[in-house]
């Protein structure tokens, strides 16, 4: 049995809190581990908060989009979308600490946190249209749902 | 996310409560390095034992404080970190730099420790 879920939020680095959240209460009914669902909402808040800052350039009136699949087997689609300035080498930015460097201690390892606690990472992009996240994940299951 | 201070001689001991996300991190650096500047501290002990949820904007906040402490001659503990923290620390290579403890009270017995070390080396060299 497929479940599916989507929701759209401001831009504001707030709501990072709220997309993990949402993605972990809506897996939750397939019952799985701690380890998978902090590895769910630290993918989901990588994500999120790629669009936030780099997106949107953290302009609270842009909408983030989240998506949640669940197949069954226990396969799970998380997909985030934006509507920002995109990403001109996705390849460059996937590598672990690349940034766009700023005052801001960032580590430029977000894509490499998203590949490590999910099986599969796609990211297309394009510049002036969006980034589209897309990661799945199987929970190891299934007695849920 | 919320943080608690401590300090025992020139070491201040920052606990961290709750979720260490991009949200958060920008107002837990200004606190962290207000208060180490209050204090005049040498040393910084973060204490992530409370820490319920941590993304790589935690990689930034640990090796921003990293340079600053090294910077002043001092040293940075990481005390308290869970398994999965330490996954996200490793990939950045955060432990390669940063010394870690399993308690913010085992990282002062070192630190002390040390101390006395150095206090009792240079007072035999007099």
């Amino acid at each position: 049995m497929d479940n599916r879920m989507k929701v759209a939020f401001s831009a504001r680095a707030e709501n990072e809190g709220f997309a993990r959240s949402a993605a972990a209460a809506f897996v939750a009914c397939m019952d799985p581990t701690i380890e998978e669902l902090t590895e769910i909402k630290t993918g989901v808040s990588e994500a999120v908060s790629n669009s936030i800052i780099h997106g949107y350039g953290e302009d609270p009136t842009q909408m983030v989009e989240l998506e949640c699949q669940i197949r069954s087997g226990g396969k799970v689609i998380l997909i985030i979308r934006d509507q920002g300035v995109g990403i001109e080498d996705v390849e460059k930015a996937r590598e672990p600490m690349f940034t766009t460097g700023s005052t801001e201690e960032r580590s430029g390892m977000g894509f490499t946190v998203m590949e490590s606690f999910m099986d599969k990472l796609e990211v297309v992009s394009r510049t002036g249209e969006g980034t589209t996240v897309t990661m799945t994940k199987q929970l190891d299951i299934s007695n849920g749902f | 996310m919320r943080l608690e201070f401590q300090m025992t001689d020139d070491i201040l001991i920052a606990s961290a409560f709750g979720e260490l996300d991009h949200h958060s991190a920008g107002a837990v650096r200004d606190e962290i390095d207000e208060t180490m500047k209050a204090f005049g501290c040498r040393h910084l002990i973060l204490d992530f034992e409370k820490v319920t949820f941590m993304d790589s904007s935690g990689i930034g906040v640990v090796l921003g404080r990293y340079n600053k402490v090294t910077k002043q001659g001092g040293r940075l503990f990481l005390a308290g970190c869970s398994e999965f923290i330490e996954k996200i620390l490793y990939m950045a290579g955060v432990f390669t730099v940063v010394d870690k403890q399993r308690s913010a009270e085992d990282a002062v017995c070192l630190l002390k420790g040390q101390q006395q070390i150095e206090m009792e080396v240079s007072a035999s060299g007099q």
